[in-house]
């Protein structure tokens, strides 16, 4: 009843191929963009809910590292769910995104923050298309160690090398103020605003991306690589594609972690925990689904949030003493379960949960 | 040139340790066509059941025994719930859930048994042999060369099992043609469960190995990481690559720390090198030294 595109024709092939087909996700979509540019900056000021919800916490806890770890799943779902080449150097991408905005800042005079964003992007996809070389002769998971190389090699060059932290102490740096148009972002419902239009962009991009010729090619070399090579798709330049986009999402994901979540940031801090929690949002999300990246960050972010506040009300509630470290290997626990859990009784995932919702929403209440 | 022998010499038996790691993993792929990233955790939850169940008041052998009770439950559960439900699915697929069990299992072990660092003592000193050191000058550690003559005698001992037992025989017959296998009455199921028992097992000799040798504790896990370059180098299906493949990799990261670390702006290069060395040995010959050809229909 509510998902029905009765009467909704498409007459013309721009039609058929518009980013949200049905009329309903059209409206929804909007709707989901205004509430979230409009009524949720706008909620943190009424003075009601001040009073009632910590929004500090929520926006520059919770709300920013979703947006940021969404992008970067973006960015490992266009390598991994559309053009099927595993990788585990996603936050490796990440680091060299982050010092490279860093040092962008401080090396060059006056350049503009968003500017020294995307190139910090760029520059990520270089080292991705470096790193993504060897995907030319090997797959699967001979792939996945190769990628491992790059997880190690750039956070021990990163360590050891000075220039890239400005010769500080154990390479941590310090992220410049985040200054966008002469606009100081300074505090996390600012800072929100800012990760949101920048996410936003990028996921509608990536969603116009996969639906074109491109995302076409990189779904026939996920499907069957030899067969999408005998038909004619350029394997070279589909699977660096791959690599260099998809990196570059990481990329600028890294330089948002770095300038408007954390501030602070070492390169042991990009570590392969790093990248494989960012894979796990892929699969709890959905592989091979913009959707899914929001979907599979927001539940990896707030799993151990949840976790951690129902171990603290049952501390307090019931007077228990849970033993240290309980709630850390809780979440290893939860997040290994629900891995093996999604790939046996839902592989494509969250995103697949809400399509299965959308058919019988269809319907409802009517049984056919 | 002494010293070059000596830093050699301490590599070849550091890798008899990663070959020890990489035989877990290659005894599940052969058998099951599944790369078993949770071979490092199972190192870890090996190690950590033995000592702590030593801690509890267990005489040595009790423990190692019930250790080996826990591997076998470990496997079985394995096989019942991640295994069986994912039968035919994609090798990926596979891969992906072994990931998800290594967490499962990280997360296990800790929460029975505590998070801190635990000594773990066989009974060997890890001192310098002194007729050696005096007789060419070289250190080489009484530890290690025990721990290759038990790496050896378990190779030799897991060969005897795959060649003369019948049940080795039909996991070699699953190895080579599951469907043959299944025409000709070899229980898969029974299969995988007994050679997630075996790679058990090797989990936890390699997990007390180490163990004695830089304590129970968490970073066991990154072993994992460690035989990845090294089932590179020689090849996912070959237990005699997995050995040489050791040593190659454990030989040549010392001796690139020593002698090429200079190169490129200082030490610490042992975590990334062998994975450098392993990618472009990939590039050349992508199977690896022992592997089989992979040859791809449409």
């Amino acid at each position: 009843m509510f998902y029905r595109e009765a009467g909704q024709f498409r007459t013309t092939y721009a039609e058929d191929q518009q980013l949200f087909p049905i009329r309903q996700d059209r409206i929804g979509a909007i709707f989901f963009l205004l509430f979230a540019f409009l009524v949720v900056p706008i909620a943190s000021v009424t003075p009601v809910l001040e009073r009632a919800i910590d929004f500090q916490y929520w926006y520059g806890g919770v709300l920013i590292p979703f947006l940021i770890f969404s992008l970067a799943a973006l960015g490992l779902n266009i390598l991994t769910g559309y053009a099927g080449q595993l990788s585990f150097g996603t936050a490796a991408f990440m680091a060299v995104g982050a010092f490279a905005a860093y040092n962008l800042e401080l090396r060059v005079p006056g350049i503009p923050m968003l500017a020294s964003f995307i190139l910090a992007g760029i520059i990520a996809a270089l080292v991705g298309i470096v790193f993504g070389l060897p995907s030319l002769r090997v797959k699967g998971f001979y792939l996945a160690v190769a990628t491992l190389a790059a997880q190690f090699f750039v956070v021990w060059a990163l360590t050891k090398f000075g220039w890239f932290s400005n010769y500080s102490s154990s390479g941590v740096i310090t992220a410049q103020k985040l200054v966008v148009f002469a606009y100081a972002f300074d505090t996390p419902v600012k800072r929100y605003v800012l990760v949101l239009a920048i996410v936003s962009v990028m996921a509608l991009a990536a969603k116009n991306m996969v639906r074109g010729s491109l995302g076409r090619a990189w779904m026939a070399v996920r499907d069957m690589d030899v067969a999408a090579e005998v038909v004619g798709i350029p394997m070279m330049k589909t699977k660096l594609l791959a690599f260099a986009i998809s990196s570059f999402y990481c990329g600028v994901a890294g330089a948002l972690y770095a300038f408007a979540y954390l501030g602070t940031v070492e390169p042991t801090g990009f570590d392969l925990d790093l990248s494989f929690r960012i894979f796990f949002m892929i699969i709890v999300g959905g592989v091979g689904s913009i959707l899914g990246s929001f979907l599979g960050a927001a539940f990896i972010v707030l799993l151990p949030i949840f976790l951690d506040l129902s171990a603290g009300s049952l501390e307090r509630g019931f007077g228990l003493r849970l033993p240290p470290g309980l709630v850390s290997n809780l979440t290893l626990i939860a997040f290994g379960a629900l891995i093996v859990f999604f790939l046996v009784v839902e592989p494509l995932g969250l995103a697949r949960l809400w399509e299965i919702a959308k058919e019988k929403l269809r319907l409802w209440p009517f049984p056919h | 040139m002494q010293f070059f022998f000596e830093v050699l010499i301490g590599g070849l038996l550091a890798g008899v340790m990663y070959s020890l790691v990489a035989l877990g993993f290659v005894l599940i792929y052969k058998a099951s066509g599944v790369f078993n990233f949770a071979q490092g955790a199972m190192v870890f939850f090996a190690a950590l059941t033995m000592v702590g169940f030593t801690e509890l008041g267990a005489p040595f052998w009790l423990a190692v025994a019930l250790a080996l009770g826990a591997m076998i439950i470990l496997a079985v559960l394995t096989e019942r719930v991640v295994l069986r439900p994912l039968v035919n699915q994609p090798q990926n697929t596979l891969f992906m859930a072994t990931i998800g069990l290594s967490f499962f299992v990280e997360g296990v072990a800790q929460m029975t048994w505590g998070a801190q660092v635990r000594a773990l003592d066989l009974g060997i000193a890890d001192e310098p042999i002194g007729w050696i050191s005096e007789k060419t000058g070289m250190n080489i550690s009484k530890f290690d060369l025990v721990a290759s003559g038990i790496a050896a005698a378990l190779v030799v001992v897991l060969a005897v099992f795959f060649n003369r037992t019948s049940t080795g025989r039909a996991l070699r017959a699953v190895a080579d043609d599951h469907q043959a296998a299944l025409s000709i009455g070899i229980s898969l199921q029974r299969i995988w469960v007994i050679v997630w028992i075996v790679a058990g097992f090797v989990a936890l000799v390699t997990g007390m190995l180490w163990g004695a040798r830089n304590g129970v504790q968490f970073a066991l896990t990154f072993l994992a990481l460690k035989a990845l370059p090294v089932l590179i180098l020689g090849g996912f299906e070959s237990v005699a690559g997995a050995i040489v493949g050791g040593l190659i990799v454990g030989a040549s990261e010392k001796l690139a720390e020593v002698y090429l670390a200079k190169y490129v702006g200082g030490g610490g290069i042992e975590p990334w090198f062998p994975y450098v060395l392993a990618l472009l040995f990939l590039l050349v010959r992508p199977e690896g030294l022992f592997g089989e050809k992979h040859i791809d229909r449409v």
